[in-house]
């Protein structure tokens, strides 16, 4: 084969293969659009059906297709208030984990520890609802009943719709996401926290930083960003979470008072609880329209996460060091 | 500010690997000495043991004493934390803190001591600081920009102003030109020269035109094999290690027969 023949079929591979990776990434946006498209189609009559303000009620009954009455407060103050939980309580552990991983354990005790971390990702979230309603809902009862007591005038911390005594408030449901959320979160930030610069640490070293210092001033600001992808992965995944969740949750006959100490439905597991009622395409829309606020909500904590985790000094610097030597 | 330093029968290992064997030295205040010698003759590691850097290294551990000021830096009641910001260091490769302004990489050993500064006296430490590093015409408008954005001569000495903020004792370099072109290493080496009248400096290098234009004192480091431990073969005034040096080594590297 001669230069220019191998010139040739060089160029149809590259013709070939560019034209399969722009592909590719277009498919990802066709699929999302797909799936946009899908659910709002499947929504819309329902809405249109829908007896009551879809974002300002808490009823959901949609037995009568003729009297739907349907709307998402309860489900969207509960997938938020349980899933921020999970992310107040996990992201600081996850960060100790991942420092303590990366920056202190011995080497040795480091990589069996990672492997429980990991494991900890593997534990199916059936077996994380039934231990939460069965074990640890009973257990935080009387820290519930604490926090109410001493905290009780914060909104958050007041008597929810459903009594404390008897578990299965948010709070619990909250603190099992954070359990469930907390192995991806630390994965994450311990691999970013593993690459940091051994220049800037000794760096920090040589100018008589202490090993916390070092961390400080190297490891948590190269990480940040990192730190906050980690993050939204975890929120993204306590968000959608529906069968522990289901499990956990106790219903409640009243809306939701903004409380921890709550009962009531996430999103998903609304809609997982209804799976069986799917049998009128008007019913389902509305479960379906309940799906697609969450859809955007995810989309929403993306779109944030990418906002704070850019212009801070770290991703930006890079991105405008990597453009100059581009020039 | 300045201080002497006394090496006495260091023993540098890695775990069990002898790295470097038996230095003794005397560094006096206010002079600069160069260590040279081939890849691997354990100049480096030495260097790191002067602000016990080298304990950062897992493994790392010495025997023998190192004396700043008659005091044993690895005393059983020294802290390294504490040694460390009495000796400040230059890496091969510029290291500022790339998410902190100019200003912030500065003042970053100082923040570590903890003291409380006006932003009038911090203003003029960062000025004394850039100026001492001959960095603060090139910088004085864009204090706020992150220290990345500057050029590598400039980034190196940005570090050697970090490294001067905290008024150390002694400056440690390790190969601070390896990494910059020509003209930023005349910089550098200016700088060097100024740095003399305050500070003791010890300086790693492989150039040894380097090492003649900028040292009183020349220490010349060998490794006999692989896997042998590296020695200090000779120790004398720079003008005689480059013109009449007393070890037939020293004389080899030095005209470049090997190395």
């Amino acid at each position: 084969m001669n230069a220019a023949e191998r010139g040739r079929s060089g160029r149809t591979a590259d013709r070939i293969f560019s034209g399969f990776a722009t592909g590719s990434g277009a498919l990802v946006v066709v699929v999302i659009g797909l799936i946009a498209l899908f659910l709002l189609i499947q929504a819309v009559p329902s809405l249109m059906a829908n007896q009551a303000n879809f974002f300002t009620s808490s009823d959901f009954s949609t037995g009568n297709v003729e009297e739907l009455s349907f709307g998402i407060r309860d489900l969207l103050i509960v997938t938020v208030l349980s899933s921020a939980l999970a992310l107040v309580l996990a992201v600081p552990v996850a960060i100790g984990i991942a420092l303590f991983l990366t920056q202190y354990a011995p080497q040795r005790l480091a990589h069996g520890l990672s492997i429980i971390v990991d494991l900890l990702a593997a534990v199916p979230s059936i077996v994380f609802g039934l231990w939460g309603t069965l074990v640890l809902a009973p257990a935080i009862v009387p820290f519930e009943l604490w926090l109410n007591g001493t905290l009780g005038w914060i909104p958050f911390f007041a008597r929810g719709n459903v009594s404390i005594e008897g578990g299965g408030t948010i709070f619990t449901a909250g603190v099992v996401l954070a359990i469930m959320i907390l192995p991806i979160i630390t994965a994450v930030t311990r691999e970013v926290y593993r690459q940091t610069p051994r220049a800037h640490m000794e760096g920090a070293l040589a100018l008589g930083a202490t090993h916390w210092e070092v961390v400080r001033m190297t490891v948590l600001p190269f990480g940040r960003s990192g730190t906050i992808a980690a993050s939204m992965l975890g929120l993204g995944r306590a968000l959608g979470e529906t069968i522990a969740v289901l499990i956990i949750l106790r219903t409640s006959a009243t809306p939701s008072m903004f409380s921890l100490f709550d009962g009531g439905y996430t999103f998903a597991s609304k809609i997982a609880s209804a799976a069986a009622e799917f049998s009128q395409p008007l019913s389902t829309g509305a479960y379906i329209a309940a799906g697609f606020v969450l859809f955007v909500l995810t989309f929403i904590v993306n779109g944030i996460a990418r906002v704070v985790a850019s212009p801070g000094e770290g991703g930006k610097i890079n991105w405008r060091n990597a453009l100059r030597r581009h020039r | 500010m300045s201080k002497r330093i006394e090496v006495e029968d260091l023993d540098v290992y890695y775990g069990s690997f002898l790295a470097v064997e038996g230095v003794s030295l005397d560094i006096a205040s206010r002079t600069v000495t160069a260590l040279i010698g081939p890849s691997g003759c354990g100049k480096s590691t030495f260097l790191r043991t002067l602000n016990r850097m080298h304990e950062v290294t897992p493994g790392g551990r010495v025997s023998g004493s190192v004396l700043i000021d008659s005091e044993d830096i690895y005393g059983s009641k020294v802290d390294p934390v504490l040694v460390r910001r009495q000796v400040g260091m230059v890496f091969q490769r510029p290291n500022p803190f790339p998410t902190m302004s100019i200003r912030d990489n500065v003042l970053a050993g100082v923040k570590l001591t903890g003291g409380r500064m006006s932003r009038s006296e911090s203003d003029e430490l960062v000025e004394s600081s850039l100026t001492g590093a001959n960095l603060w015409n090139e910088v004085k408008d864009r204090l706020d920009k992150p220290g990345s954005g500057l050029s590598g001569g400039q980034q190196q000495r940005l570090c050697i102003a970090r490294a001067i903020a905290v008024k150390p004792d002694v400056i440690l370099m390790d190969e601070p030109c390896s990494a910059l072109d020509p003209i930023s290493t005349l910089a550098i080496e200016d700088l060097i020269e100024e740095l003399k009248n305050d500070y003791t400096i010890v300086i790693v290098t492989h150039n040894m035109q380097q090492a003649s234009r900028v040292s009183d004192r020349t220490a010349f480091f060998n490794i006999a094999g692989t896997g042998k431990p590296g020695k200090l073969i000779e120790y004398d005034d720079t003008t005689t290690i480059f013109s009449k040096p007393s070890v037939q080594a020293t004389e080899d590297y030095v005209s470049g027969k090997f190395g």
